[in-house]
């Protein structure tokens, strides 16, 4: 079920991007299927293959593609469950979506460009420094409930005996967009609309992708925005509540995000590359904030 | 084992053979045993010798010894099989006699490792400990025409040798105090007086062996000295020894658990933390190979700690999931681990060099070698499907189910461990995705890589064996954590212990549900590609240069260049020195200039050579006392004496 919400928001989620961004920009801009248009395009298109590559650069796409959909697998969608759901299927995620990575970044050293190295180097070390975030949120939501799948943790968090629980998911939602906007290769950390190869992050290690395998790249991308969405979405809206609000709760969410991620992109500039182990710390640090505000909310930790 | 010595006898060609057929029956000797102790849960014991017990070695293989006999049994034959090739370059340059010692001493190396599993008594198990480091010893000096190698040796032969001391040391205290001379009666020792103390002797003894940091300067120097089958096993299983030792000990130990638990657990943490960033920025592809060892060694830590603590606080789920988690990464290191090595080792053989900033674009000279790195630097980075994922996947779940109904102090512990690993499971990304792409992917950065040629068959069959259980343990792994379970619950007496673990064979089986959707996914989108290509032009062209029309191999990413961001932010603990020359402001013409960057091991060079520098200091000092004279020495003799005589007198001894 998951899946079916998730393929469909991923659709329109560039989308929205694009249009909020014109919006903003008081440009006419784009329309809302450009970048479905532009896919189409590609997938009509033949490849060009760099000689220097080998297999591991034609597997990347499609490891990438599979390993995110595996990923979403295991995350419920508001009242439906998760098509499979275990103890610790949390750290599976976080996984899975690392193995796409492992790939996309030995593809871009198999071009040899020296570029696409910077870029994967980059990606590799923004990656490292994204993952305790992650893992210190997903353990704070571990203790508040008790729980270590998706599923049971988001009906645990809604107990009705959790009653500051508004407090920390916020806190989370907050932490989660930035995940996002890391993991996408959006604004501040990287800009995917920079003309300069050299300040480039991802966009420079998809550099030697052509045709069937840029598109495979660019749909990951997009399915990855609606996955953490829908994350945050979970972690906002009670499981409780009727279907259909839910429903509509969801495209709100979906569309917020993208507008949000429209909006930083207009307003803000990209942080300067050396810059961004601090702005990825500051994550981390954020997380282990909502973990101390989490400690003081159960009361193991006894202030004064 | 009298039979390894016919190795000396035969005729160069069939000195492999014959060590061949020792080690299988070795193997098919030990291993039956030990799968009959895994099956039927019960201890085999190994006895015939028809005198009474007190001279008498004791020898039995419970669950614990069953397990490791197991791994170091296939990555030994592994290896063997690996050598074949390997060696047969040095049968023109090595003497006949030398070909018979290397082999002898393998083979010696892993009847001294499935015995020290065997042996239960004090006295036998410290005999066969240092047997495994004299045969080891033997192997890593192969090379012993190069200075470096001999060193790298001789370093390796003293440290085990402090360690072995700590060893004797704790097992006389636990003999003077309590009389025990076997491992199963520590506990008489235990139950008694303060535990920590003596377990600190031990892990210090098995932790030299094992390569926790602070403990570790001898792996980076003696891994790349061995020849790469040897490295591969002693890396791969023989440091593993260690981890058996401190296992064995830990069954018996009854209080200051808590205490024992951050021990181990710090350690750990430390080892796995600094051993990957100094493995991020090594250029030797075997030195990162060794730092990765103490990584993993650290993740192996970290479930034994989580599982102490566990113990500590009754929670049987952190101790399930720690020490299985522990033991399965076990087995995974000692896979991966050793194919690393091997693929290595024949990246070695064919260009020469172990210097990852020479190599690249090996994939397209050595196909099956460079896929067989990939898939085990994706193992070791812990990455689904493999097995990596599994142990890593059962430390995480033992620590979030932990953090559950953790007091204060526990849930601190455990988030820190998360993130420790986590941040440890993101460095190693880091390190192996430069390895492996430097090495393998790209273009050739020197000449050396192009007269490259792939390894003959016998060396790649061991790798392709190994891949093989690689990939199982990632598809199927209730197999093998199923009877880790039962034998962990059975260790600690934990009660309801197949109420605990039922849950975890469910989850295990839902893993292998996903990674085969993920599998199948997969391989559906690359049939898919083919389909969709089959009709569309395919170009071959060259990589795009962003502009530049000449791009040459040396504007690659080297080794150095990956690795420079992380050892910009982490130059505390790494101690990283640049050395470029200054280019003068009038040079208008660039003349050749060199860049080099050296790292070093800040741990060691602060908390090993600074103490062991003064150390020696005072003992130069010490050797004016060392006159020669013959009328000094017994003027010491005699001073000693009369200090005896005045202890003794005022009772102070």
């Amino acid at each position: 079920m998951t899946i079916v919400f998730i393929l469909a928001s991923a659709i329109v989620f560039p989308g929205i991007i694009l249009r909020a961004k014109s919006i903003l920009a008081g440009r006419k801009g784009p329309g809302m299927l450009q970048p479905i248009k532009d896919v189409a395009l590609l997938f009509q298109k033949g490849n060009v293959i760099s000689t220097t590559t080998s297999v591991i650069f034609k597997m990347a796409p499609a490891v990438g593609l599979a390993s995110v959909i595996s990923a979403i697998l295991v995350l419920p969608f508001g009242p439906f469950p998760a098509l499979v759901s275990f103890n610790g299927d949390i750290v599976f995620f976080a996984y899975m979506l690392g193995l796409g990575k492992f790939f996309l970044i030995l593809a871009a050293l198999d071009t040899g460009s020296a570029f696409e190295g910077m870029g994967a180097n980059r990606e590799a070390l923004y990656s490292m420094l994204t993952e305790p975030a992650f893992f210190i949120l997903t353990g704070t939501l571990a203790m508040l409930t008790g729980y270590t799948s998706f599923n049971e943790i988001l009906v645990g968090l809604y107990n009705p005996n959790n009653s500051y629980i508004l407090i920390y998911s916020i806190l989370s939602v907050i932490i989660l967009a930035q995940i996002m906007q890391v993991e996408n290769s959006r604004l501040p950390v990287d800009d995917p609309k920079t003309h300069l190869e050299l300040t480039m992050v991802h966009e420079v290690m998809i550099l030697d992708y052509s045709g069937f395998d840029k598109a495979l790249i660019h749909i990951t991308s997009w399915i990855k925005f609606a996955m953490y969405s829908t994350l945050i979405f979970d972690v906002l809206i009670p499981v409780r509540w009727s279907i259909t609000l839910q429903l509509g709760l969801f495209a709100l969410v979906i569309v917020l995000m993208a507008v949000y991620i429209g909006f930083i992109e207009s307003f803000k500039a990209r942080n300067k590359i050396g810059r961004n182990p601090a702005f990825l710390f500051t994550i981390s640090s954020l997380a282990l904030l909502a973990f101390v505000v989490a400690l003081i909310l159960t009361e193991k930790m006894i202030v004064l | 084992m009298l039979a390894s010595t016919g190795v000396f006898f035969l005729p160069l060609r069939w000195k492999h053979l014959w060590s061949l057929i020792v080690a299988l029956t070795a193997v098919a000797l030990a291993c039956i045993p030990a799968a009959e102790v895994f099956i039927q849960g019960k201890d085999f014991v190994i006895s015939g010798f028809n005198v009474p017990r007190n001279t008498a070695p004791l020898l039995f293989i419970d669950g614990l010894s069953a397990f490791f006999i197991l791994i170091v049994s296939f990555t030994w034959l592994a290896g063997l099989i690996y050598a074949k090739g390997y060696l047969k370059p040095y049968f023109e340059t090595k003497t006949p006699i030398q070909i018979s010692l290397h082999l002898f001493s393998y083979l010696w190396l892993g009847f001294a490792m499935i015995m020290v599993a065997v042996a239960q008594d004090f006295l036998s198990f410290l005999i066969v400990w240092e047997l495994m480091t004299l045969s080891s010893f033997i192997l890593v000096i192969f090379d012993a025409e190069e200075r470096s190698v001999l060193k790298a040796g001789i370093n390796y032969l003293i440290q085990m040798h402090v360690g072995l001391l700590f060893l004797i040391a704790a097992m006389l205290i636990a003999d003077t105090v309590s009389s025990v001379d076997e491992f199963r009666e520590l506990g008489a020792y235990f139950s008694v007086h303060s535990n920590f103390i003596l377990f600190l002797l031990f892990f210090v003894g098995f932790g030299i062996k094992a390569g926790f940091i602070p403990f570790h300067s001898w792996l980076p120097k003696a891994h790349p000295a061995a020849p790469s089958h040897v490295s591969g096993v002693m890396s791969g299983v023989m440091i593993k020894m260690g981890i058996y030792g401190i296992l064995r000990v830990l069954l018996y130990v009854e209080n200051d658990l808590v205490n024992i638990g951050l021990l181990i657990l710090g350690v750990s943490l430390l080892s796995g933390i600094l051993g990957v960033l100094q493995a991020i920025v090594q250029n030797d592809i075997k030195k990162l190979l060794a730092y990765s060892s103490i990584e993993n060694i650290g993740i192996i830590g970290i479930g034994i700690g989580l599982g102490v603590i566990g113990l500590a606080t009754e929670n049987p789920v952190l101790t399930l999931l720690g020490f299985s988690g522990a033991l399965l990464h076990t087995l995974n290191h000692s896979l991966f681990k050793s194919m690393l090595f091997f693929s290595a080792g024949s990246v070695y053989k064919s260009t020469h060099t172990r210097n990852i900033n020479q190599l690249g674009g090996l994939m397209k000279k050595m196909p099956y070698t460079g896929m067989f790195f990939i898939i085990g630097s994706a193992a070791i980075c812990g990455l689904p499907p493999l097995n990596g994922f599994i142990s890593e996947y059962l430390i995480y779940s033992g620590m979030f189910a932990g953090l559950g109904n953790a007091s204060f102090y526990e849930t601190l512990i455990l988030i820190f461990s998360i993130i420790g690993l986590a941040l440890i499971g993101g460095l190693a990304l880091f390190a192996f995705t430069k390895a492996a792409g430097i090495i393998f992917l790209g273009e050739a950065r020197s000449e050396k890589v192009h007269h490259a040629t792939e390894s003959p068959k016998s060396m790649l069959w061991p790798l392709f064996a190994i891949s093989f259980i690689i990939f199982i343990i990632g598809l199927a792994p209730v197999f093998f954590a199923a009877p880790l379970f039962s034998m962990i619950s059975q260790w600690f007496n934990l009660t309801n212990a197949s109420i605990v673990s039922a849950p975890y064979i469910l989850n295990l089986q839902d893993i292998s549900i996903v990674v085969g959707i993920f599998v199948l996914l997969t391989i559906l989108i690359l049939i898919w590609r083919k389909m969709h290509l089959k009709n569309k032009p395919t170009e071959k062209g060259p990589t795009w240069g962003c502009g530049y029309t000449a791009p040459t191999a040396a504007l690659q990413y080297t080794s150095t260049s990956y690795a420079d961001n992380i050892a910009g932010l982490a130059q505390p603990a790494l101690g990283l020195k640049k050395e470029l020359p200054i280019i003068e402001e009038n040079d208008l013409f660039p003349v050749s200039a060199t860049f080099k960057t050296t790292p070093h091991d800040v741990i060691q060079e602060k908390w090993i050579d600074k103490p062991t520098g003064i150390i020696a200091e005072w003992l130069k000092k010490m050797a004016r006392m060392q006159t020669g004279r013959i009328e000094h020495y017994i003027l010491y003799a005699f001073a000693f004496m009369i200090l005896i005589f005045i202890l003794t007198y005022f009772n102070l001894l």
